[in-house]
């Protein structure tokens, strides 16, 4: 098969009048819905362009409020830039797009998405818009005033000319269009927040109509990893996919056709396919007509395949997901941020999809309102419809109170300060709609949505039974440390007595050993101080493995008297949500707070067994 | 009243009993009367209730008695300081200046009020040892009775609760013993304190003090300790009896109870403040059928406060046993002015004249 040239990837499908007469059915159903519609669309295709060529993206977006109702809607990005011969037939014909027919796991609608926009621009605004797009390898940009001719449904390009432009390479589209500008929860601001929290890597800036301007940095610096494009499952295919793969292959028989366009068949399974469908194998596509295409699915259905290959998911990742938390809501001085789960891979019709959450709970969130869920498909931020999605599903049907949430009956989405981020992955996922505003709650998804964030609570709840203990054992290191040094005090002060040596008392109180991380400055850096304070009433020796990260560090502990401190500062600073673990041997265990016997597996230098006090 | 040597050594003794503790390497610990409905006794001398034998031991093993002890100690040295320099504070004064002690301050006036009233029991002095003193509370006198009151100049001054007063009445001061107010004279033959403003005023405007001989004490709902001070020492130096005069309902049976026997949180002073021959004119139960008063049906809290009376020793009489499961059988409450259906001078004219002349 001959290589196929980038331009020909674009098919052709004469749809943009329909579509300009039901574009409700793309998401412009509103005057606020068709805004967002339009941001979201240019962005997606920036972010989906910078992936795929290695780019790390900077995006801005500038909404300018024309007249009442009007807008001009301007993003920029830093991506590729698009070779100037194809731009009209990118722009400017509806269901060309780089990706129909193509089993990729991708952002933007099907090529239909960024023309809709302008086809939307162009009936309410009666303007075309306007296109400026540079690659790196062109010495100039090229600006195009263009706009769609609906009835042969094809670019109407006004003029094209090359512009001076000081970015080395981008694209910028402005297009102007009704609309209705508002914020809150289904706003592109909101969008744009949440698109940072999966592209941690991604400079985003945004201007609202009234010029207030905010900037989610990176806090990344690597592109992300584009997704493969991998050929369909047989498993998945419909009769009418099998119809046009035939309708347009250039193979000569049924048995090669099926071997080349789809994955997991070879030579032999496609014999067997065909066998079990009882047609023959040297059938040129061409004769493939709908009998024959019901009897190949029956006969695939007949075949035992390879299930898919995972190699087409594009996970977020857990790293850009715990920095992307981290950074858009480090504002809220969360207690746990929990460390980001990927779900195993799992099929659905045929096609392998995957789930990724990550969580952040506690500090200033409000614990009397409803978790915030971040809903995402394919990294697109979902913000519609969340009644009938399957995160909200999977969502509503877990029982969140073994938790420590509160939830009605152990229905509905659970009252608590967290916030939650569901990402459901795969190329053809089933949406509720042709927006691809909701997934659509299939069971195969809501459980494996289910189990991820069951996976992610988990750690929540280790957590909680932590921070319990932590709290008992502060109130009373409190006691010990400042409540009953301060009663010796304050009595030697009314009776103009020295100050009485509480310590006896303190470890009759105690009798622990305390083990805690303390946080100290210097030069406007944090870092973690490991104290160990003997309470006891007798001199106490151990040794003590302090888990820092991905660093551990063997203390060695000897002679401590009773009320003396050990002190240890980690030389490097501490990051945000960073939190040391401490793990013990040699001292009576129940002698310790603040640290965990250390499982016998992992040995430590030094080990001493351990002899009873008494 | 102790003089301020005395009051400062009792306040360093609790120091003192603190630093012993902690030198000798032992576990703070303070012990003082438990201020429990189960830990009073009637003192069948006086005929008041007051502790009794049982302790509570608070200790500096757990963090809220050891809170409880910094703060003592706080206080302590707050009111030695005040002693030393010879100044006095409110109580609320106190609460406020307990804001600079950071971790030790006291979270609501209550913590506070509680914590002077532990004082007292452990030293067996008083708040005005201390030099702490209540808010005004504005409780009121009418009646035929002349006292003296030293005034801000320091001089003497003579007043007639019937004469010399508006139709308010004579404000009783916080300060109501014998180095503030003297009692001179009076012309009557009862005290007749009651509950509610409106019942006050009605038996002023009715002339009850000058056609019963009554002296009329406007007691503010749970009176406060000046108030049943001045009742105590009207009783006690000039043999005036005291009738008290309350709603139907278990708050008011309280009422009656701490100024005839004491109330739970103050019986450490019993013997100061309770007048044991006082008697109950208020509503009863029994009145509530008798004359069928207009009445409301018993909140939760109400039964629950009744069924507590038919635990607290102070109600263990055949006539508050009898009333109060008579009102929790019928599940109604009435309030002194429902008497009112029968006229505004039937509590004069009736009501009350029927209810002394039971007593007699």
């Amino acid at each position: 098969m001959p290589k196929k040239a980038e331009t020909d990837s674009y098919r052709q499908v004469s749809v943009s009048e329909f579509f300009e007469k039901n574009r409700h059915m793309l998401g412009f159903d509103s005057l606020q819905k068709s805004l967002f519609m339009m941001v979201k669309e240019a962005v997606d295709n920036s972010l989906d362009a910078c992936e795929e060529h290695g780019i790390i993206p900077e995006i801005s977006v500038g909404i300018t409020l024309l007249k009442e109702d009007m807008y001009e809607v301007a993003v920029l990005d830093n991506g590729p830039g698009i070779e100037r011969t194809v731009v009209p037939r990118v722009f400017g014909q509806l269901l060309y797009g780089s990706r129909f027919h193509v089993l990729k796991q991708s952002r933007g609608q099907q090529g239909i998405g960024i023309t809709a926009a302008i086809l939307y621009g162009q009936s309410t605004s009666g303007e075309p818009s306007v296109i400026t797009t540079r690659r790196p390898e062109d010495a100039v940009a090229y600006r195009f005033v263009l706009g769609i001719d609906v009835k042969n449904n094809t670019a109407h390009v006004h003029s094209e000319d090359p512009v001076i432009w000081e970015k080395p390479s981008g694209t910028e589209i402005r297009i102007r269009a009704k609309g209705r500008f508002i914020s809150g929860k289904q706003s592109i601001g909101e969008y744009l927040r949440e698109l940072a929290v999966v592209n941690p890597n991604a400079k985003i800036s945004f201007t609202d109509p009234e010029g207030k301007k905010t900037i989610f940095e990176k806090s990344i610096d690597e592109p992300s990893k584009p997704p493969k494009a991998t050929k369909p499952h047989p498993y998945g295919v419909e009769i009418g996919d099998i119809l046009s793969i035939c309708r347009e292959s250039k193979e000569d028989s049924l048995e090669s056709l099926l071997s080349s366009s789809f994955s997991r068949v070879s030579k032999s399974t496609a014999l067997e396919i065909l066998k079990n469908a009882e047609v023959d194998p040297s059938t040129p596509p061409s004769r493939v007509e709908k009998q024959i295409a019901e009897k190949i699915i029956s006969g695939i259905m007949k075949t035992k395949l390879m299930p898919p290959s995972a190699e087409s998911l594009s996970p977020i990742t857990e790293h850009f997901i715990r920095t992307g938390m981290l950074s858009v809501y480090g504002e809220h001085k969360p207690s746990f941020y929990g460390k980001p789960v990927s779900g195993r891979v799992a099929i659905y019709k045929g096609n392998p999809f995957s789930v990724e959450t990550g969580m952040v709970y506690g500090g200033a969130l409000p614990s009397d309102e409803t978790i915030q869920v971040l809903r995402y498909a394919n990294k697109v931020p979902l913000l519609f419809h969340p009644g009938s999605c399957a995160i909200t599903k999977a969502i509503s049907e877990l029982d969140w109170r073994q938790f420590g949430f509160e939830q009605k009956q152990g229905k509905g989405v659970p009252y608590g300060p967290a916030i939650i981020m569901v990402h459901v992955y795969g190329p053809r996922l089933p949406y509720t709609s042709e927006s691809k505003e909701a997934i659509a709650p299939v069971d195969e998804i809501t459980e494996a949505v289910k189990s991820a964030i069951k996976m992610e609570l988990k750690q929540l709840r280790k957590f909680n039974s932590r921070a319990d203990r932590n709290k008992r054992m502060g109130e009373k290191f409190q006691l010990v440390s400042t409540v009953i040094p301060e009663i010796a005090k304050k009595s030697s002060e009314i009776l103009s007595l020295e100050i009485p040596d509480c310590r006896v008392v303190i470890s009759k109180i105690a009798n622990v050993v305390f083990v805690r991380e303390s946080i100290k400055e210097e030069n406007g850096k944090k870092y973690s101080v490991t104290e160990v304070i003997n309470y006891t009433m007798s001199p106490i020796s151990m040794n003590l493995k302090v888990i820092f990260g991905e660093k551990e560090t063997d203390l060695k502990i000897e002679g401590l008297d009773m009320s003396e401190t050990f002190t240890y500062k980690h030389d490097e600073p501490l990051e945000q949500g960073m939190e040391a673990e401490y793990y013990f041997t040699g001292i009576n265990p129940v002698l310790v707070q603040g640290a965990e016997e250390l499982p016998s597996d992992w040995g430590l230098k030094g080990v001493e067994t351990y002899e009873s006090e008494e | 009243m102790s003089q301020r040597n005395d009051t400062e050594d009792e306040m360093k003794r609790i120091a003192k009993i603190i630093y012993d503790q902690i030198s000798q390497g032992e576990i703070p610990e303070l012990g003082m009367k438990a201020r429990i409905r189960e830990n009073i006794v009637l003192d069948p001398l006086l005929g008041v209730w007051k502790y009794g034998d049982q302790e509570v031991r608070r200790n500096a093993k757990k963090m809220d008695g050891a809170q409880f002890m910094a703060r003592m100690l706080y206080s302590i040295q707050f009111i030695t300081e005040m002693l030393k320099e010879s100044k006095s504070s409110t109580l609320r004064e106190m609460y406020y200046i307990s804001e600079g002690w950071k971790d030790y301050k006291f979270h609501a006036q209550e913590e506070s009020n509680l914590l002077v009233e532990d004082m007292e029991v452990m030293t067996t002095l008083m708040r005005e040892d201390f030099h702490l003193r209540p808010e005004e509370n504005g409780a009121s006198i009418i009646g035929n009775i002349t006292l003296e009151e030293k005034n801000r100049k320091g001089e003497f001054k003579r007043i007639n609760c019937r004469d010399d007063v508006g139709d308010s009445g004579y404000t009783i001061p916080y300060n109501v013993e014998e180095e503030k107010l003297h009692l001179i004279s009076h012309d009557a033959d009862m005290i007749v304190a009651m509950e509610t403003g409106g019942m006050f005023d009605r038996l002023v405007e009715n002339r009850f003090d000058e056609d019963s001989r009554a002296i009329l004490v406007h007691l503010k709902g749970q009176p406060a300790r000046s108030t049943r001070r001045l009742l105590k020492r009207m009783n006690q130096e000039m043999g005036i009896p005291v009738y008290v005069f309350t709603d139907g309902d278990p708050w008011s049976f309280r009422i009656f109870a701490s100024i005839a026997y004491g109330a739970i949180k103050t019986a450490h002073i019993s013997d100061w403040l309770a007048v044991p021959t006082a008697e109950f004119l208020g509503i009863t139960a029994t009145d509530i059928l008798q004359y069928d008063l207009p009445t409301d049906s018993l909140t939760d809290q109400d039964i629950s406060a009744l069924n507590a009376e038919l635990q607290d020793p102070r109600f263990m009489t055949e006539f508050w046993k009898n009333e109060i499961e008579t009102m929790l059988k019928i599940g109604k409450k009435a309030e002194q002015q429902a008497l009112a259906k029968y006229g505004l001078n039937f509590v004069t004219d009736t009501y009350l004249p029927d209810k002394l002349n039971m007593r007699y």
